[in-house]
């Protein structure tokens, strides 16, 4: 048993006090201290408050994207309390005197309504249509930035993971908005997604029953792809943004090379205030251009095309710009289909829409580990690229955009044959070589151009710019001096990290851990770096600024030789 | 039979004879004969002629010189007046030079010119005549049939013309024209004719009360209002080019502006 506790008699409870206030500064009074001595929120803010951030308008791109994300939910959570996402058929007893009487599915009676009788109800949907169009095109282009700069190389691999799954489910979420008014534009996309669904190999038909809950168009579509677009998707969608904007934080954000910036600092203004006004002033912009759209541009006018009916179809039949790549390659592959046994391969269908989109992902998805395994750079990058110090990569991200574009010229096949009065078939002929040549053209050509620009930074870093002077000497010749670049220039065009191509085949890196597929690595090492101009070395620099003599070609130990050349040519101009 | 034997060396006998049998081979040729067909109006045996001369210049280089087609056009036996109206009211015919397809143009020709052409053409075998202005009049119909009329429109017509009726593209450089600002009357005749590329709906599969729907849902669409600029009216290609060009591309703008005064390290 146990024994009763002594039951003392005196307690420190007894005297009421407060504890004494401990020394130093006191940070928050009022509110906040109440609010930081409850939930400790005076770290969280004072450290993110002291954030900083680097300018450059490019960082603004994935800003635009989630500025117009808030939108959508805004203008969407409006639109939410009249749409009916209902197959039921109706008939239309509205305002709209061209519909009066047709038989047409609730959904789409909803959207008539939204458009025609609820005040402000067509502004609001133009402004999510036209957000929606920004969203994924800003989320494009800031994904564009950061391959272009390099800003996914270590530590921010898995950061660029959930920027690619962003991209996969915001088409997904436009898709999915795009077929719920239940119009004969959206009837016609998801007769597409469901050709789409019904080439995928032997399960085809049973994947279209699933999804369909039946043969196309059914009946229950249009109440599931409501829970994918307000429920499914925006839900991760907020969820992976989270993540990436937390990883953004505790990354901390990467800046273009320049002075005094370094891998190891930032530089920029602090969140607050600065960049508060900063960002939260372009939330009110991007806000207000999107409002400025959805009241001046139509966007999806669904009464012009009328009530879904499957016996039906509109010339200039496309869907949202995001899939008119798909669309584009479904119109310009060849009729191909095999049958085998009793089964139907449709390779025309199946080639490029399914294998096509998860070609890009996958290829978006893998670029980084790619990169990583034939650079075999393991060190922490915050120091953005400049897209012309990696020609390879920039090369192969432009013949990439190359063959996107073209694809998603041929998605608009019509609509250039009839503006500018060529030929459908030759049109479609053309795309069918330009998908594979034009983008083989675009990398030569930027690759060029980039080790263009390198020659011009590695010219100006050892002769300066050319100041405009034209000297004649005493025995008639002339010559232009040139103005030492500033140490700045000089800086930022040095900071980039040189690779050397890897000279033989290596089994081992640095670390000592084993490569995978050495001889492929090694070939694709130089085919990366090879062509890379050199920097000029230390010695090199030193004799180009001294113009004493002519700087001995030993000096230059990794100049190339058209450097050399260029270097005696130059020192010969000015003695 | 007295009367002819004792009579037949009479001095009249032989002019009689030649008149008798004059009249006998008129008769057989009035009876064997076929009628004109303009015969109902007087003055369209002229108007044929005007039309037969005309067409004679402006036609038979492509047609033939009856109209029997050459390798350079199509017969126009059977096309009827209301084929001739439609293509030459629109300036499509005749052709300025051999293509794909005649576009439409301004039409030079006066009205009686295109009215001789259509008489003449007519003649050369049945077809659909020039409609009266009733059978495509929409401005009775109720908004129930303007609606039918859309979905009529929707189901037979927006394949090739799309849904804002702005046209579309055809294979091999043809296309279906946009149908805004096309006269009521050349809708009608298009339709019943089948210019070009488009097939002929006839009035067994759309009966004139439909066309005139039809017709009445095009003109009515075109009265609407549109929900700012309409960007052309071609659908998510000019709303993706648009959404770029000033979506992404105006705010770029911006964010040059507010991150122009960036922090330095120094």
């Amino acid at each position: 048993m146990a024994r009763p506790a002594k039951i003392s008699t005196t307690s420190e409870y007894d005297v009421p006090s407060t504890p004494p206030e401990e020394p130093g500064f006191r940070q928050f009074s009022g509110f906040p201290a109440w609010l930081d001595e409850r939930v400790g929120v005076g770290k969280i803010v004072k450290f993110g408050l002291r954030k900083v951030f680097p300018d450059h308008w490019s960082f603004l791109l994935g800003e635009i994207a989630l500025y117009s994300f808030i939108v959508l939910l805004l203008t969407g959570v409006f639109l939410t309390i009249w749409f009916k996402p209902s197959m039921a058929e109706v008939e239309y007893t509205g305002t709209y005197q061209l519909m009066r009487g047709l038989p047409m599915s609730e959904a789409f009676e909803s959207a008539l309504r939204i458009s025609f009788d609820i005040r402000g109800g067509l502004l609001v949907r133009q402004i999510h249509h036209w957000a929606a169009i920004l969203f994924v095109a800003a989320l494009t282009a800031h994904m564009l930035r950061v391959f272009f700069t390099g800003a996914f190389r270590k530590p921010r691999e898995l950061n660029w993971l959930i920027g690619v799954g962003l991209m996969a489910l915001s088409l997904i979420a436009g898709f999915s908005g795009y077929s719920l008014p239940d119009d004969l534009l959206s009837g016609t996309g998801l007769r597409f997604v469901d050709g789409l669904i019904r080439s995928i190999p032997l399960i085809g038909t049973w994947a279209e029953f699933f999804v369909f809950g039946g043969e196309f168009p059914g009946s229950i579509l249009i109440s599931r792809l409501y829970m994918v677009h307000i429920l499914l998707i925006p839900g991760i969608l907020l969820a992976l943004i989270a993540a990436h904007m937390t990883l953004l934080v505790y990354h901390k954000h990467t800046q273009f090379p320049g002075p005094g910036r370094t891998d190891k600092n930032v530089v920029g203004y602090p969140l607050f205030p600065v960049y508060m006004a900063k960002a939260g002033g372009f939330f009110f912009i991007v806000f207000g251009v999107l409002i400025l759209m959805g009241a001046l541009m139509t966007i999806n006018p669904v009464w012009v095309f009328g009530p879904y009916n499957p016996a039906q179809v509109t010339a200039g039949s496309q869907p949202d710009w995001y899939m008119g790549w798909v669309e584009g390659a479904v119109r310009i592959m060849p009729g191909w289909e095999s049958h085998w046994g009793g089964t139907t391969w449709s390779w025309n269908v199946f080639v490029p829409s399914v294998l096509l989109m998860g070609l890009l992902f996958t290829v978006l998805g893998l670029y980084p580990f790619i990169e990583r395994w034939i650079t075999r750079d393991n060190s922490e990058h915050h120091l953005l690229d400049r897209p012309r110090d990696v020609p390879t990569r920039t090369a192969l991200g432009v013949a990439g955009m190359t063959c996107y574009a073209m694809f998603w010229i041929a998605g608009g096949n019509d609509i250039l044959a009839t503006h500018f009065k060529v030929s459908l078939n030759a049109v479609t002929y053309f795309m069918r070589v330009a998908v594979f040549v034009a983008p083989i053209i675009a990398f030569i050509v930027t690759k060029r151009i980039c080790l263009g620009l390198q020659r011009k930074d590695r010219e100006r870093l050892l002769h300066g710019g050319e100041s405009g002077v034209i000297d004649r000497s005493l025995i008639g010749g002339y010559s232009e001096a040139h103005t030492p670049i500033s140490q700045d220039e000089a800086w930022t065009i040095t900071q980039q990290r040189q690779f050397e191509p890897a000279a033989e085949v290596e089994t081992v890196d640095a670390d000592g851990q084993p490569i995978k597929w050495p001889k492929l690595r090694a070939r694709l090492s130089r085919w990366y770096f090879s062509s890379d101009v050199a920097k000029p070395s230390r010695a090199a620099l030193e004799a180009a600024h001294h113009h004493d003599g002519p700087a001995e070609p030993t000096d230059i130990e990794s100049g190339t030789k058209a450097d050399i050349l260029d270097d005696q040519l130059e020192t010969d101009a000015h003695r | 039979m007295r009367f002819l034997t004792t009579r037949r060396r009479h001095r009249a006998a032989k002019p009689l004879l030649l008149a008798f049998a004059l009249l006998v081979m008129g008769a057989f040729y009035v009876a064997v004969s076929p009628a004109p067909q303009v015969s109902a109006d007087a003055g369209t045996s002229g108007q044929v002629a005007a039309g037969k001369n005309l067409f004679a210049v402006t036609c038979s280089s492509c047609h033939g010189l009856n109209g029997e087609g050459t390798k350079q056009g199509p017969s126009l036996v059977g096309v009827g007046a209301a084929a001739v109206d439609f293509q030459m009211s629109t300036g499509r015919m005749p052709m300025a030079h051999p293509g794909a397809q005649a576009p439409r143009r301004v039409n030079t020709y006066t009205a009686e010119e295109i009215a001789a052409l259509s008489a003449y053409v007519a003649t050369l075998g049945p077809g659909p005549s020039i409609p009266n202005s009733s059978a495509y009049d929409y401005s009775k119909l109720t908004d129930e049939d303007l609606a039918r009329g859309g979905e009529l429109f929707r189901t037979n017509c927006s394949a090739c013309h799309n849904a804002s009726g702005i046209g579309g593209a055809l294979p091999e450089g043809k296309y279906a024209p946009s149908l805004h600002g096309v006269e009521p009357l050349h809708i009608y005749e298009a339709m019943r004719t089948g210019p070009q590329q488009m097939p002929v709906f006839s009035a067994g599969a759309i009966p004139d009360h439909d066309v005139a729907s039809i017709i009445g849902y095009l003109k009515n669409l075109e009265k609407q209002p549109s929900a700012g600029f309409s960007l052309g009216s071609i659908g998510p290609v000019s709303e993706g080019l648009f959404g770029w060009i000033i979506g992404i591309g105006g705010l770029s703008l911006f964010a040059v502006w507010i991150a122009s005064r960036g922090a330095r390290a120094r």
